[in-house]
């Protein structure tokens, strides 16, 4: 779509970036929101369907892959696709086993979901930024913003998941005595300093998952915007920034998912430390 | 771009498809990377052992070969001596045999010539005593014994 004035700019960018929302209107009721505004006035109890919806299926693509290498996995000479997943599962094995201190089984199967789900989550963000927008509205669907990782709800819940079992791991390993006072009474051992080692531990404890979840969020939305502002040139120019910048992103969709699982199991190791 | 439920909907998606990994994807995965190492680490054990046999197998080899040269050459140097102590002996046999030959027939030839001699010198005397006899049976006639004499010498 050539930029045409400013007001179609505008409007393009912003379809672009307004998730399929599903969710309880005040007016509406139960039903699709037809505009960002709309959405908006969900409020919380409301779904982005594209955002399930395309990470469920990376996910389950995911599952489907390594399931089936799983399968055929044999201990012969391995073929293409056993190859292929089980240099990643050695490159995980190898994360995990530099960065985590404890003996954990859940951990390297974590990270590789993680690192698996959040590369494919990523790389769809290659696929060229009208493909399925078009595709779905011919279909009579308005919406459909194909990148889970430029929604802050689907990172910062994957980041919530890797907090819950951050708390979980810290009560388990030191038990909740043990967590507690490991919040109250670092980084000052005086039990009048405790209020003020509680802010500071708890805030922190906060920003892990908020850090993570926005650091992927940030990175992937902003790249997106620019894909979309690249769109707006006229159609025989768009080549010229977009092959370079989809060649820079090779390597920040990588980089980031390997930033997410790395943190993600850095967190968890320090969960399994007594201090 | 809102906070909805979306973000509890995509942690259930993360906890479900974690626990389907770490329970259906990641241990066979695992498990056959690391029996395949163990394999590659016994197959290398066994290649290197392998090779250290067959160093052993070549050094035995070799020692074996050496040795079997030298008895041979032992056992050919004691067939050169015997050979040459029965040719020696061959020739010493040979000559005494010769020599023990030339004397019996030396002494037999000896034998046969004092034989002679003896049957010579019998007859002589024999033809003596005859010619006695004669010449006494004649007595004194000149032309008697001459032709006797005569006999006499011719038949001596």
């Amino acid at each position: 779509m050539a930029a045409g004035n400013e007001v179609s700019s505008t409007y393009y960018i912003q379809h672009h970036l307004q998730n399929l929302t599903f969710g309880n209107h005040p007016e509406n009721g139960w039903s699709l929101a037809h505009s960002a505004e709309e959405a908006r006035e969900m409020g919380f109890w409301a779904i982005h369907l594209d955002t399930m919806g395309w990470s469920i299926a990376m996910g389950l693509l995911f599952i489907w892959i390594f399931r089936k290498a799983g399968k055929l996995a044999t201990t012969g000479v391995p073929g293409g696709l056993q190859n292929a997943v089980e240099m990643v599962v050695e490159f995980i094995e190898n994360l995990t086993r530099a960065t985590f201190h404890g003996r954990n089984p859940v951990i390297a199967p974590l990270a590789l979901t993680l690192f698996v789900w959040i590369l494919l989550m990523n790389t769809l963000k290659i696929i060229p930024v009208d493909y399925f927008p078009v595709l779905f509205n011919k279909l009579g669907v308005e919406y459909m913003k194909i990148v889970p990782t430029t929604d802050p709800n689907a990172t910062l819940g994957m980041a919530i998941g890797v907090f819950c079992l951050i708390i979980y791991y810290s009560i388990k390993v030191k038990g909740a005595g043990g967590f507690a006072k490991e919040l109250s009474l670092t980084p000052f051992n005086h039990w009048a300093l405790i209020p003020f080692n509680l802010v500071l531990e708890v805030i922190g404890l906060l920003v892990k998952p908020l850090g993570l979840g926005l650091r992927l969020f940030g990175n992937m939305f902003a790249g997106e915007v620019i894909f979309i502002l690249i769109a707006l040139l006229p159609f025989w120019a768009i080549w010229l920034l977009d092959v370079p910048w989809a060649i820079f992103h090779i390597l920040v969709v990588t980089l980031q998912a390997f930033i997410f699982t790395t943190l993600s199991v850095v967190y968890l190791s320090a969960a399994h430390e007594h201090h | 771009m809102n906070i909805n439920m979306t973000l509890i909907g995509q942690t259930i998606a993360f906890a479900i498809f974690v626990w389907f990994c770490t329970k259906y994807v990641w241990p066979p995965i695992s498990n056959a990377l690391h029996e395949r190492q163990k394999k590659i680490a016994d197959g290398l054990d066994a290649a290197s052992r392998a090779s250290r046999d067959l160093e052993l197998a070549q050094e035995r080899a070799e020692q074996t070969l050496r040795e079997s040269k030298e008895q041979a050459s032992q056992i050919l140097e004691q067939a050169n001596k015997r050979s040459a102590q029965m040719i020696e002996e061959a020739r010493d046999q040979a000559r005494a045999e010769g020599e023990r030959l030339i004397a019996s027939a030396r002494s037999e030839i000896e034998q046969e010539v004092n034989r002679a001699k003896d049957d010579l010198r019998a007859q002589v005397s024999h033809l003596a005593i005859i010619g006695a006899e004669r010449v006494l049976e004649a007595s004194v006639d000149e032309k008697a014994h001459r032709k006797l004499l005569d006999e006499l010498a011719a038949e001596l």
